[in-house]
């Protein structure tokens, strides 16, 4: 007996049977059908990989070409400088003070926001009945939909102007820990922008996107989990404990950097919040502070026809790409690695 | 000596859906009470409404009573989860935490509850647990591996471990060999026929061979139509509903005219 199936050198698969049109005729593959569409799916998967590539690469490469002469121009430390004045003669311009902003900020929205989706979460998912958890569920989509815009305003014209008691609360009873300590204000009038309250409303913006996530991840709990913990005398903490955190856990990492993804590169919002200051400073209750993204938002407009300071945001820019796309890769790591070892 | 349960004209329902009606029936202690009967007759609603656990589907209720040894488990100052730790319940998919090693897979209970105990004791009640699980000898050098690693039959005795580490009084399996192949069933039939000396077991099968292997007395449950409640046709010995029941229906089904 031959073999019944072989390689055609089109590529194609022979058809079945000793010979084409032989011992069986009626299992023969009709010609082209099928194959033609696995090859316009083929095709149009791996074109649309590639062109997320490609869009990735040229937006990378472009940066780059963009910020060279900022990088040769620049009289400071790229690391350490923290001053913004590209427009100076010579240029001098550092992403210290910016970078600090970032971070500090975004882990800010990520400490205080992501507990708290997460409760929201296992609310909507674990406790609240049926009817109620849609419609809530619903309210945290819409959220997720408000534009930064309106966040930034409302957090510059209600929750800032609403807040400086707390802030001064804060400076005034957890002052012995540096981060919450104010140095110059008296008052609570001299409290508001701070690095502290743009991390505060950074983790509300977070807070639907990374809630919905996690909704959607302990929803998918499996029964039998549940029932295994319910079985064993749970109670309805005991099973979230037991069953439902332990089976989302790589979920909540990954919302968590997808959050952390979003506060870095959160532009306008920021830029509203915050009252630029160009400093590394720790004391969190005091006013200042800038992030990349606020910078660049802040400084398009000066910019304009100087070719240093120019190309100094676009390096920046860089820097930001740079750095969310490590945050993203390594979430995914995080969430690769978790899902292969559990 | 293990407990007896009174179960007195009991309903189960699914929001207004009445799944199970009227059952009155008594389990004795220490022997296996299988319960038999088509698809859908209610068979699986009833073992769950003995631990309380037909509560926790959304809708679920219950009316009737069900005792153990005189005490009502749907009494006002009763703790569903106490009753559940004092009924354990094997499942019909073997259902172990998939991110718990077996070690803490058997002391899950305890682990849920928050109980601390020293090391030792932990890891007597694991070996003990297991040996009464006739799963030791397969499992004592690889007790920190995940429990996903086993095999299924290996799984639903680790399951059946995992119930008996909290020293219930009544053990509940719903289906627990439907999964299994054929050789892992026999080494659960096996399992179940010993520790019948010191718990009361009541035993969920849609294979009728099993109930004659394992059960001393057999309940049937048919139902007249989707839609209808499920109800208890009637129970006995084991023997008895097989060669010579009562009811018309209880032969048709163990002759294999339906179902």
């Amino acid at each position: 007996m031959t073999k019944i199936v072989t390689k055609a050198p089109s590529g194609r698969r022979a058809p079945l049977g000793p010979a084409a049109g032989g011992a069986f005729p009626g299992i023969r593959a009709l010609p082209g059908a099928g194959r033609f569409g696995d090859r316009v799916f083929r095709t149009l998967t791996a074109g649309s990989g590639a062109f997320v590539l490609v869009t990735m690469v040229a937006i990378g490469g472009y940066l780059a070409v963009a910020a060279w002469p900022a990088l040769h121009a620049n009289s400071g430390n790229l690391f350490t400088t923290q001053v913004w004045r590209p427009q100076a003669d010579p240029p001098v311009f550092g992403m210290a003070a910016i970078a600090f902003g970032t971070v500090v900020s975004s882990l800010i929205a990520v400490a205080i926001g992501v507990p708290v989706a997460v409760g929201v979460a296992l609310g909507v998912s674990q406790y609240l009945p049926r009817r109620w958890a849609s419609v809530i569920g619903g309210l945290i989509d819409l959220l997720a939909a408000v534009p930064s815009l309106v966040f930034g305003m409302w957090g510059l014209y209600y929750l800032i102007p609403h807040t400086r008691g707390f802030q001064q609360w804060l400076s005034t009873y957890l002052g012995w820990i540096p981060i919450f300590r104010n140095r110059t204000a008296t008052v609570a009038g001299q409290y508001g922008q701070s690095l502290l309250m743009a991390g505060i409303v950074l983790a509300i913006m977070i807070i639907p996107i990374v809630a919905s996530i996690c909704r959607e991840v302990f929803a998918r709990t499996p029964g039998a989990t549940i029932d295994a913990a319910l079985a064993l005398g749970a109670t309805r903490w005991e099973v979230i404990r037991s069953a439902v955190l332990p089976f989302g856990r790589s979920g909540i990492a990954s919302a968590a950097m997808l959050g952390l993804g979003r506060a870095l590169g959160e532009t306008i919002a920021v830029a509203l919040v915050l009252s630029s200051g160009f400093v590394i400073n720790w004391h969190l209750t005091e006013l200042g502070g800038d992030t990349v993204a606020s910078t660049i938002v802040l400084k398009f407009g000066e910019a304009g026809s100087s070719p240093v300071a120019i190309a100094a945001l676009m390096l920046a820019g860089l820097c930001l790409f740079a750095v969310t796309l490590v945050v993203n890769a390594t979430a995914r790591l995080i969430v690769a690695r978790k899902a292969v070892t559990s | 000596m293990p407990p007896r349960i009174d179960v007195h004209n009991l309903d189960a329902y699914y929001g207004d859906f009445r799944a199970v009606e009227g059952v009155t029936i008594s389990v004795e202690p220490g022997e296996v009470t299988a319960l038999i009967g088509p698809s859908g007759c209610g068979k699986s609603t009833f073992l769950r409404t003995i631990n309380r656990m037909h509560e926790v589907t959304p809708g679920g209720r219950v009316q009737g009573s069900v005792r153990l040894d005189g005490q009502d488990l749907y009494g006002r100052d009763i703790d569903p989860t106490a009753v559940r730790r004092t009924i354990g319940m094997v499942f019909q998919r073997p259902n172990p935490f998939p991110t718990m090693s077996i070690y803490d897979n058997v002391i899950a209970g305890d682990k849920i509850a928050g109980i601390k105990r020293r090391k030792a004791v932990f890891d007597d009640i694991v070996e003990s647990s297991l040996r009464a699980a006739n799963l030791w000898p397969e499992v004592a050098h690889r007790l920190h591996k995940t429990g996903a690693s086993l095999s299924g039959g290996q799984q639903q005795r680790l399951c059946i471990a995992r119930a008996i580490a909290v020293q219930p009084a009544v053990l509940l399996m719903d289906e627990p060999c439907s999964a299994l192949d054929p050789i892992s069933t026999l080494a659960v039939e096996s399992l179940i026929t010993q520790l019948k000396s010191d718990y009361t077991i009541v035993i969920v099968t849609h294979n009728m061979q099993q109930a004659a292997r394992v059960s001393d007395r057999t309940a049937f449950f048919t139902v007249a139509d989707q839609g209808m409640p499920g109800r208890l046709v009637e129970h006995g010995p084991t023997a008895e509903i097989f060669t010579a029941a009562t009811h018309q229906a209880t032969r048709d089904y163990v002759g294999g005219r339906f179902g």
